[in-house]
């Protein structure tokens, strides 16, 4: 029995979950900017790709952090 | 060195300046107010007789062997009890305070075994010394009298005796149980003659509340208390100062040898964490660094079901250097990765993550504390500027409110929590935020103003109504607010919203409002208040929110940059700062810079050579989902044992089962080498040359008490992995690569093996602004120039108890055992804790049938363990506790993925779970069904 949703999908809802008070843009531009900083570069490439196969279970903010960092 | 013995001044020190000057035998001497004669005497080179006197000890005035003269003042008063006066005219060997000395002497000696060369304290005993020191010569009573040379030995303590036929009831290890420990086991039972020691209520050691911190048998004067190795082995000969390698506190201890033996560790007086004081771990639990069950000699296996074969150091290392570099060609050089150790020095961590950077050429370095401190890193980053605690330990003697959050200091740091009992004993208040009722919240002489007992998961919540009240109550420091913080008006904005009351958020937390609004007045009003806080704040999804929360709170309060506040971690192990410090996380090289800074990797580069990844690797839960998918191959593990003590423990072995090549380090073969290639013995502290940091950043010297049994350094072995990988790596001495940290590390500029063998210790930042260290942070201004307050919306977890697992786990440590146990389940400290058990509350109990040792099944939507049920009501109802030091009960096998937002820290603290009575003919924890599960609640 080991975690069903992927783990990259898990962590950026939490952040967004937490940075999500943030007012108009700036939500979106902390969470890259803390993605950025925080994450090594195959997870990141892992988050692109479950936003290119249709966002399945994230969280808005992600994809429009995902935007940015890319 | 020969056996360093302390001078002891006979009572304590007073602050203030020395105003007040007496005359001691003819010699001037100026002490501060309050000063003892007995202290002002020794200050000044003469040392008064005495026995029931020692310095870290208020004065007793019992024994009446140091007495004295007073010029104008009648009779002869015991020195130390007798404060000096201005001008006093003191003499101490007049023929009249001799005769009295003599006169005591004979008393205690007519009603003592004469069996000094045969007793284990013979040249290590007070009264032997005194007897001489008073010119003792006859004993006119003789010794047939009545007397208490037949009471019973006390043998139940594993590591001292107590012979109360050696007492002379000078009630030192009765005050030092009190006044140091402050956990009140002891008293002196009886009246006259008939006076004895007792543990408790006419106890034995062990079934009393006695917590084996050892401050007893450190204040006894003769070997009533004696430690058994030192009964086995005789009195050492030599002492060698070093550092305790369990928990964060970092106390000092004087390792005392007879020859290459250690015989026992004692507290060092000098050592600025701990003046002193010690708990059963440091002082007693050391036997493991010489047990059986340690490996010594390399070991490697092509595949982790073969048996392992010994084989040589060279061969052993150029194993590791081949095989990681295979995988680096197979799957590209970010496929492998390491772990440092919190239970390793500073210089072996460094080359550890240098190793990394620069021989395996990328940033996949991850540290142990990614499972327990890694929010206070973020949080205080950001809010303060540094990833460290703002205070010194000492600090807490100036607290007038104390807030304990989320942390149990009488089990996890126990010496720091004898010196926070010491300040709540003078009056400080207490407000403790835990679901538990720790026992900080009722125990002697203390008594929590306020015990928040909230539901695990909701911190954030209840430090949010807490900074609620502060703001809508107008408790708020404008002053400081205004001049050293910055972000306050939009924080204050969002604090203020109704949504943060303690009305609104009561439901959530479950502590009623009126309690959460009294606690934060006191905090708030109190002129000096402090907050110190355990891995119940940052093992939580919500981690990093909660220190910042702490850290606004604080600022809010004005309650940062002096001695009595601050928000202070409690590190879990020795050197969790320390390894943070030297640059252990993936995005962060030493000194806390990150990755991406092209200065500061300039600064690496020029030194180390090569160029540096500018972005960030791997954390430790990454590289195992990596591991899994295949990407990540080979890990070095340093002094860890994952398998043991990371969450989600199928997932874990899943990824270790996974990997081409994991080597470990370590003392014993632990559960992550079951999945090791490579084993590479590690040496204990006794055998480490190097320096650990403690949590209030405080830089102490760990000294080699004896050679490396494996016959190398640890520094030096990964220094010859490198090597061998082709990145040339080399040091003569630790010292060396001490400078090298000195060298590109801005907050450790002044740092080096000499500058700390001179001054014993240094609290970080240490260079040229502050040459001697750093005791308290954030003094002036921030580290980042304004205090920054955060908006810290609350979150709830993802973890909810449900139909199925309507229970909440929460995971933490007790007193006798560390960490995963490794060390002390191989130390007589397993009779306190021969297992890990589930403490739950009577009501949960009853609704599922179970009864107190009952053997209870514990399972989580990851997984299942079988463990004997405590019953306690200690816990709220719905909440359970176990600990994680027996790797047969596996904690973490229930403990799930869930963790910090921000760092990844596992959220061990709360695991939706059910409990089952376990059915005697089952063993296994994989026999309990579901519907079984269920049942028990339907």
């Amino acid at each position: 029995m080991t975690a069903t949703v992927p783990s990259e999908r898990r962590m950026a809802n939490d952040i967004a979950a937490n940075l999500g008070h943030l007012p108009g843009e700036r939500a979106a531009e902390e969470i890259a900017g803390h993605i950025g900083r925080f994450w090594d570069p195959r997870m990141r490439t892992r988050l692109y790709e479950f936003v290119d196969a249709g966002a399945d279970g994230l969280d808005p903010l992600v994809v429009a952090a995902v935007k940015l960092l890319r | 060195m020969s056996l360093l013995k302390e001078p002891d001044f006979g009572t304590p020190e007073r602050p203030g300046p020395a105003r007040v000057s007496v005359e001691i035998d003819g010699m001037p001497v100026a002490v501060p107010e309050g000063t003892s004669v007995m202290r002002a005497a020794a200050q000044a080179g003469v040392d008064i007789p005495k026995l029931c006197a020692t310095d870290s000890l208020e004065a007793f005035g019992s024994c009446r062997l140091c007495v004295v003269e007073i010029d104008g003042r009648r009779g002869t008063p015991a020195s130390c009890t007798t404060p000096c006066a201005d001008g006093m005219k003191v003499s101490t060997q007049t023929p009249k305070v001799e005769k009295l000395r003599q006169g005591v002497m004979e008393l205690y000696i007519s009603d003592h075994p004469l069996d000094c060369l045969t007793c284990p304290a013979n040249g290590d005993c007070e009264l032997q010394d005194m007897a001489g020191v008073v010119g003792l010569r006859q004993v006119r009573y003789g010794y047939e009298g009545e007397n208490h040379l037949d009471a019973e030995k006390d043998t139940s303590n594993p590591y001292f005796d107590f012979d109360p036929s050696k007492c002379i009831a000078c009630s030192r290890c009765v005050r030092a149980c009190g006044e140091v420990q402050g956990t009140f086991a002891l008293t002196i039972e009886g009246r006259g003659f008939d006076s004895k020691v007792s543990p408790g209520a006419g106890e034995t050691f062990m079934d009393s509340e006695c917590v084996s911190c050892g401050a007893c048998v450190q204040a006894c004067p003769t070997s009533t208390l004696q430690e058994r190795s030192v009964v086995e082995l005789g009195m050492p000969t030599r002492s060698v100062v070093t550092t305790c390698a369990y928990c964060g506190v970092g106390c000092s201890f004087k390792a005392e040898l007879r020859g290459d033996e250690l015989v026992r560790m004692v507290p060092y007086k000098d050592g600025g964490a701990n003046e002193g004081h010690s708990c059963v771990k440091g002082r007693f639990a050391f036997g493991y660094a010489t047990h059986p069950d340690r490996v010594l000699k390399p070991m490697v296996r092509d595949r982790i079901t073969d048996p392992w074969r010994e084989v040589e150091w060279d061969e052993a290392i150029g194993t590791v250097a081949r095989r990681m570099r295979e995988i680096q060609d197979r799957y590209g050089s970010s496929a492998v990765g390491a772990i440092t150790s919190s239970r390793c020095t500073n210089e072996e961590v460094y080359v550890v993550q240098k190793m990394v950077r620069a021989a395996f050429g990328n940033n996949n370095l991850d540290t142990c504390a990614r499972v327990c401190h890694s929010p206070t890193g973020y949080g205080l980053k950001q809010t303060f500027g540094e990833s460290a605690g703002t205070q010194d330990f000492r600090s807490v003697a100036e607290a007038d409110v104390i807030m304990v959050i989320g942390a149990n200091p009488t089990d996890g740091h126990p010496v720091f929590a004898s010196r926070m009992k010491r300040r709540l004993r003078e009056g400080a208040k207490l407000i403790v935020v835990d679901p538990r009722r720790i026992d900080l919240v009722r125990s002697p002489h203390i008594e929590a103003q306020h015990h928040l007992q909230l539901r695990p998961s909701t911190n954030v919540a209840v430090v949010n109504a807490m900074a609620h009240v502060v703001v809508t109550e107008g408790l708020v420091d404008r002053s400081f607010v205004d001049q050293r913080c910055e972000g306050f008006d939009d924080w204050a904005e969002f604090i203020a919203r109704p949504e943060n009351s303690p009305e609104a958020v009561e439901e959530i937390t479950g502590v009623p409002a009126e309690e959460l609004r009294a606690a934060a007045r006191l905090y708030a009003e109190a002129p000096n208040g402090a907050i110190y806080y355990g891995l119940g704040v940052t093992e939580h999804s919500q981690g990093s929110t909660m220190v910042m929360g702490m850290a606004n709170l604080a600022m809010a309060c004005g309650n940062i940059g002096r001695d009595g506040v601050g928000v202070n971690p409690l590190r879990g192990q020795n050197n969790v700062q320390g390894s943070c410090d030297m640059g252990s996380f993936p995005h962060e090289l030493p000194g806390y810079r990150h990755v991406s800074d092209d200065a500061v990797r300039t600064v690496f580069e020029n030194l180390w050579g090569g160029t540096l990844l500018a972005e960030p690797g791997l954390r430790i839960p990454n590289m195992f989902d990596a591991a899994i998918d295949g990407t990540f191959r080979g890990l070095f593990v340093h002094g860890e044992d994952i398998a043991q003590s990371d969450p989600n423990l199928q997932h874990v072995t899943a990824a270790l089962e996974a990997m081409e090549l994991v080597v470990v380090q370590d003392l014993f073969l632990n559960e992550t080498a079951k999945f090791a290639h490579v084993f590479l013995p590690g040496a204990s502290f006794l055998e480490k040359d190097g320096t650990f940091t403690n949590a209030e950043r405080r830089i102490n010297r760990v000294r080699a008490v004896m050679k490396p049994k494996t016959g190398k350094h640890e520094w030096q072995i990964v220094s010859e992995i490198a090597t061998a990988m082709g990145y040339p790596m080399s040091y003569d001495h630790p010292s060396q690569i001490m400078d090298e940290i000195a060298s590109v590390t801005p907050t450790f500029t002044g740092v080096s093996f000499e500058v700390l063998d001179k001054l014993g210790s240094v609290q970080w930042p240490c260079n040229e602004a502050a040459p001697e260290g750093t005791p308290i942070m954030h003094v002036d201004e921030f580290v980042r120039g304004k205090g920054k307050f955060v908006v810290t919306s609350y979150v709830p977890t993802n973890e909810r108890s449900t139909r199925r697992f309507p229970l909440v786990l929460t995971t933490g440590r007790i007193l006798s055992q560390y960490n995963v146990g490794a060390q002390t389940r191989r130390t007589g400290n397993v009779a306190w804790h021969p297992e890990d058990v589930l403490e739950l509350h009577p009501h949960d109990a009853e609704d599922r049938g179970i009864n107190d040792g009952d053997m209870v099944t514990l399972a989580s939507r990851v997984g299942r363990t079988t463990l004997r049920a405590e019953i306690s009501d200690r816990m709220p109802t719905g909440v359970v506790y176990t600990t994680f030091h027996h790797p047969v009960t596996g904690a973490n096998v229930v403990t799930t993925e869930n963790s910090d937002w921000a760092t990844n820290c596992p959220e061990y603290k709360v695991t939706a779970v059910q409990v089952a009575l376990a059915r005697p003919d089952r063993h296994s924890d994989t026999e309990v069904t579901d519907n079984e599960l269920v049942t028990v609640v339907d």
